[in-house]
């Protein structure tokens, strides 16, 4: 039965309770002859089902607001005409409600006839078999007997039969809309219920359906007249679905497999969001995933990824056996892991001896789990007895760490996400939340919708400026680079026209420090009218941003890597905590900096240590003391010196002294900047493992193959952007033989470690013991909890949902100066133009898994946006073929002429590697933390007739280094 | 009854839709408007009305849809609505009509050769006290029988 879930638990109960809930005063009914209290504006129908009982429904959802257009919900209140619905009916003190008697039921049968006399009863050969509230509500209505016949000599109008018993066309009958790959849509099965419009509009907030038509007539459709729902602005986040009470729009897995018979909670391995599924299964075969409607960060929404892109588990490309090769040059060869093994432990042990112990490193993924990751970093600190580790927050999120570190104390975001809902002016800052974390971009939206105000600082029109029902108040569209030059501009306005909150600052800053911020700031240098030139932002808009973000109630800013990933990234973080501070915006609901971290558990991978100069818990390698717990754990010297980071470990590798480099489900020759340094680093270097599901990139340079296992084939957690560690449960086997965390044990026994773990649970133990933000997690709570933000210890043993409640983590909260320095990539007469980058809905990252889906139907190639005006001086169409130079490299992609980029600017994805964007990046890199600067690249456009020296050489090597020997007989 | 325009400007539909724009729920405004200068609403309005409200496509076509009366093509050069409601019917306006569309060669909704006359149905003119009820372009007429349909059409064709 699909409604066994695991773990089975009080949440279990997945009862719809028909409507929202209300918060209010309580207010007391009697329901049936109970009792009930219930917050005032609860409907009738939700203070039912609280008291247990369930009134018949088909419209309504306990995700949607009350639409009373069924008419099965009726009841009968005393003392008032008629039978209301009970969905719309607001509660009211001493209301005496009777949910079921002799009327009522005669009038739910007539309804449920009417419905079922256009609706086709091939019930047993449906896909909703077991599964559809139209036959549940059969059963509940007691129907037994449809009484509507066609007249003589003509048919009944309906809209589910084709063709009549003569053989005529039935003009209300439409065809399955089938266009979506993942969902169909089947018109003859609709009741008309508009429970997946109202889904598209009032949960994703895409207003992509409609009803079309009245009365008889009435369809739901998707986008306007002739579209279907490919073509339409559908985003395919799968929630009409869910809101079907039927098999009318209806997942094409289960219409393939049949209803699932259990259900396991775990946590999507996509973007930061860290939304929670029910990965519903038959057997170890997944028939679907379903958001869950108790995950504390998705509230029981999903995006196309989450829900649907998961069929790159089980993708023929997957390599599921372990490969080595002596030389990069060489096809790979099949061997057992016991061979694959000795042979990476004996080549990374001798490159020790022969060039010293730090010759050799890891870099953790964001994509694996927290005890995958801290096996990973304490496999080179334990292990290999040196601190090179690092991780792809490198390239993201690492700014955060340190700017908001040296601000608040902590590089944590602040809030959760459920704090959006209480927020009055949001400002979003280099971050695209509608495509980069759809999830929360819904929950920001529906918070817009209600009346939020929205500053959206980037230099492209992202979707958030203007989308249906949505529109920012102010969109800064500023030159790319020059953040810190706004985000101060925005201090100065508030400092000199006296909005700051001094009340929060005097008690919760170091005033001393304030006042030197306070004279820094508001300096005329830093005017907006000063920086006009240099931003390309109008003065009189920043003003009125800055007004409004001062003045506006809860402020609440949510960036991503457009802050970070600049030569200045640390110093743009440092800005917003600044302006969070200067509007006493943190501690309390509604308010915060909220880094959108881009990986499921980059936060994760960061909190276990992954950075070779900190161990688990932000802690320097530097302190005794904290050596000492490690040390006394795992009973080895910890080195003291820090270690290489990943563009000192391709440096070295270029200069020879660094070796080898064990890499755990990362793809770095594609996400790193300036691709050409990466290969050239890779293939200096003698032992080059990748652990992954796939042959990407980087293994074009390995010589060890480590194969990988997905999130559905493994225990663990992942912690999220709110800092949210959620489980991560194993619902299949890993089909590669080990889950991630087996194998670095392995690999780490097979360099004579002797580790002897045998659950994940194991490890979190471990982490719990020598990390005190970690002290209080367990299994057992997470398991009772469902999910835990940390810190979780003994001052906060149910974690801690937002941080700095009654004081900053460091104490005094700290203004720093934060001094513009341009970038030194700067355009110039052979670049005029500057390249930012960004992502895309349907793909993920570099696209290792979304490009092995489905999903490639929505973004089959990177394109470069590029304005009108700049297309037409170089002579550039629509659908060009289009040269990209920079200093660094050049590459070929398709031009996608849009005003969604100011003039001077373009844009591109970097999903698809055989774009290689990152050839054209740069190496220049954030001052305090490496992060590269991938926002900002002077380069120049031009017209071509296809791929580049470089991408076709490219491909032809990526085909030479993914041969495969057949195995040996 | 406006007729249809074959010229239709993008600046006469930025005009209409800027003229109604400010108004609480200016959709249905904007639509009628549209319809009273091009005789239907034209495809080319649709997407500067989405953009000018901030709702989609999909949302247009929802209100659009619901409204038999907006059209999506132009009419002919008058509109003939025959009742076909309970009261009409039962003095013989099925028959009525059955018989004028039968006489014009149309089904419901078309338009005649010579685009002189488009017949619609309508449900409930009020006039069931003089049923059976039409009405041609803004009149209404009681009483219609085959003779008073056959000088309506004359007319309309005059």
């Amino acid at each position: 039965m699909k409604d066994f879930i695991i773990p089975w638990n009080e949440r279990s109960d997945e009862r719809d309770m028909g409507t929202p809930a209300k918060e209010g005063k309580p207010v007391t009914l009697t329901i049936d002859g109970f009792e009930i209290t219930v917050p005032e504006g609860t409907s009738v129908m939700r203070a039912a089902a609280e008291a247990g009982i369930q009134v018949p429904k088909l419209c309504a959802s306990d995700n949607l607001e009350a639409f009373g257009s069924c008419r099965l919900c009726a009841v009968e209140i005393e003392g008032r005409r008629g039978l209301p619905a009970s969905c719309t009916t607001p509660v009211a003190p001493g209301m005496v409600v009777q949910t079921q008697n002799e009327k009522l039921r005669k009038l739910r049968r007539g309804v449920m006839e009417l419905y079922i006399s256009d609706h086709p009863l091939d019930c047993l050969t449906c896909a909703a078999n077991g599964d559809c509230e139209l036959q549940d509500m059969a059963g509940a209505v007691g129907l037994r007997d449809v009484r509507y016949k066609a007249p003589e000599g003509a048919g009944l109008a309906n809209h589910f039969e084709a063709r009549d018993t003569s053989g005529q066309v039935n003009p209300e009958w439409l065809p399955k809309d089938d266009s979506n790959p993942y969902f169909s849509y089947d018109p003859s099965k609709c009741i008309v219920c508009n429970r997946c419009v109202r889904a598209c509009e009032e949960v994703q907030g895409t207003f992509a359906l409609t009803i079309e038509g009245r009365g008889f007539d009435s369809r739901v459709s998707a986008g306007g007249a002739g579209d279907d729902f490919l073509a339409s602005d559908c985003v395919s986040c799968g929630a009409c679905v869910q809101a079907c009470p039927t098999a009318t729009l209806q997942e094409k897995s289960v219409i393939e497999l049949g209803t699932p018979e259990r259900s396991v909670i775990t946590t999507c391995a996509y973007c930061g969001v860290g939304c929670s599924f029910k990965a519903e299964m038959q057997g170890d075969q997944l028939v679907r995933m379903v958001p869950y409607k108790h995950g504390k960060a998705n509230r029981g929404h999903s995006c196309v990824k989450g829900r649907f892109a998961y069929g790159y588990a089980t993708h023929k490309d997957r390599i599921l056996n372990p490969m080595i090769r002596e030389t990069i040059d060489e096809p790979w060869r099949e061997v057992s892991w016991d061979e694959a093994l000795s042979f990476a432990a004996t080549k990374l042990r001798g490159l020790q001896e022969v060039h010293g112990r730090r010759s050799i490193g890891v870099i953790t993924s964001s994509r694996c789990t927290n005890e995958e990751t801290f096996l990973v970093q304490k496999l080179t600190r334990a292990v290999f007895g040196n601190n090179n580790t690092d991780t792809c927050a490198r390239v993201c999120h690492s700014p955060t760490g340190y700017g908001l570190g040296q601000a608040f104390g902590t590089s944590a975001g602040t809030q959760d996400f459920d704090s959006v809902e209480k927020t009055d002016v949001v400002v979003v800052i280099g971050a695209n939340p509608t495509d980069g974390h759809p999830v929360f971009g819904s929950r920001l939206k529906k918070r817009l919708r209600e009346g939020a105000k929205l500053i959206v600082i980037d230099p492209r029109r992202i979707d958030l400026v203007k989308s249906a029902h949505i529109q920012a108040a102010h969109h800064l569209a500023l030159k790319p680079g020059t953040n810190v030059a706004v985000l101060t501009a925005l201090s100065h306005v508030i400092v000199t026209e006296g909005l700051m909150d001094e009340a929060f600052i005097r008690e919760r800053c170091d005033w001393d420090e304030f006042q030197d911020y306070a004279e820094f700031v508001s300096d005329p240098r830093h005017s907006p009218e000063a920086t006009e030139a240099l931003t390309g932002v109008p003065a009189a808009e920043l003003r009125a941003a800055a007004r409004l973000f001062a003045t506006g109630g809860n402020g609440a800013i949510y960036y991503g890597l457009g802050v970070t990933e600049h030569s200045q990234g640390s110093t743009s973080v440092m800005g917003i905590a600044n302006l969070a501070m200067l509007t006493g915006n943190l501690g309390r609901p509604g308010v915060g900096v909220n880094p959108l971290r881009g990986q499921n558990n980059v936060q994760g991978s960061c909190d276990m240590g992954s950075f070779p100069h900190e161990l688990p818990g932000y802690r320097h390698v530097k302190l005794p003391e904290v050596r000492e717990i490690f040390e006394q754990a795992w009973g080895v010297e910890i080195d003291p010196e820090p270690g290489l980071r990943i563009n000192n470990m391709l440096d070295a590798a270029v200069d020879g002294s660094f070796k080898g480099l064990y890499i755990q489900g990362e793809d770095i020759l594609q996400s790193d900047p300036d691709t050409k340094h990466v290969a050239a680093g890779l293939a200096a270097m003698e032992c080059v493992i990748v652990h992954d599901l796939f042959l990407n990139e980087t293994a074009n340079y390995a010589h060890v193959f480590l194969p990988g296992s997905t999130f559905l084939e493994k225990d663990g957690t992942f912690t999220n952007a709110e800092r949210r560690i959620n489980r991560v449960r194993k619902v299949m086997a890993p089909r590669n033989g080990y889950a991630d965390w087996e194998v670095t044990q392995l690999l780490a026994n097979a360099m004579g470690a002797g580790w002897n773990y045998t659950h994940p649970a194991q490890i979190m133990e471990e982490i719990a013991a020598t990390t005190p933000s970690f002290a209080g997690v367990d299994y057992a709570l997470l398991e009772e909890k469902g999910s835990v933000q940390w810190p979780c210890n003994e001052a906060h043993p149910e974690g801690t949902p937002v941080m700095h409640v009654d004081g900053f983590v460091r104490g005094k909260g700290r203004f720093i100066v934060t001094e513009y320095v341009a970038t030194d990539e700067k355009t110039g007469p052979r670049f005029p133009l500057l390249l930012t980058t960004g992502r895309i809905l349907s793909q993920y990252n570099v696209g290792a898994q979304t490009r092995r889906t489905e999903n490639v139907v929505w973004h089959e190639r990177d394109l470069l946006e590029i304005h009108p005006h700049d297309a037409e001086q170089r002579g550039i169409k629509d659908g060009d073929w289009v040269r990209l130079a920079s200093r660094t490299g050049e590459t070929t992609l398709i031009a996608k002429l849009t005003d969604r980029v100011s003039p001077g600017v373009v844009y591109t994805t970097f999903h698809h590697p055989d774009t290689q964007a990152n050839v054209i990046t740069t190496d220049f890199s954030d001052w305090a933390t490496n992060c590269p600067e991938y926002k900002v690249t002077a380069v120049q456009v031009g017209p071509s007739n296809g791929p580049t020296d470089w991408q076709e050489e490219y491909a032809a090597r990526t085909e030479r280094a993914r041969r495969i020997l057949p195995a040996a007989e | 009854m406006p007729t249809a325009r074959s010229e239709i400007t993008a600046d006469e539909i930025a005009q209409i839709i800027e003229a109604h724009r400010g108004l609480e729920g200016p959709l249905l405004p904007m639509l009628h408007a549209l319809q009273e200068a091009f005789g239907f609403v034209p495809a080319e309005a649709h997407q500067p009305i989405c953009d000018a409200l901030n709702i989609t496509r999909a949302e247009l076509h929802g209100v659009i849809s619901f409204y038999h009366d907006f059209r999506k093509a132009p009419a002919g050069r008058h509109v003939l609505k025959i009742c076909r409601a309970e009261a009409c019917q039962s003095v013989g306006g099925a028959a009525l009509a059955e018989a004028t569309l039968k006489k014009l060669g149309l089904d419901w909704h078309g338009t005649s050769a010579d685009g002189a006359v488009t017949v619609e149905p309508v449900y409930c003119l009020g006039l069931c006290a003089c049923a059976p009820a039409a009405m041609i372009d803004d009149r209404v007429v009681g009483r219609v029988d085959d003779a008073k349909i056959e000088a309506m059409i004359e007319e309309a064709r005059a």
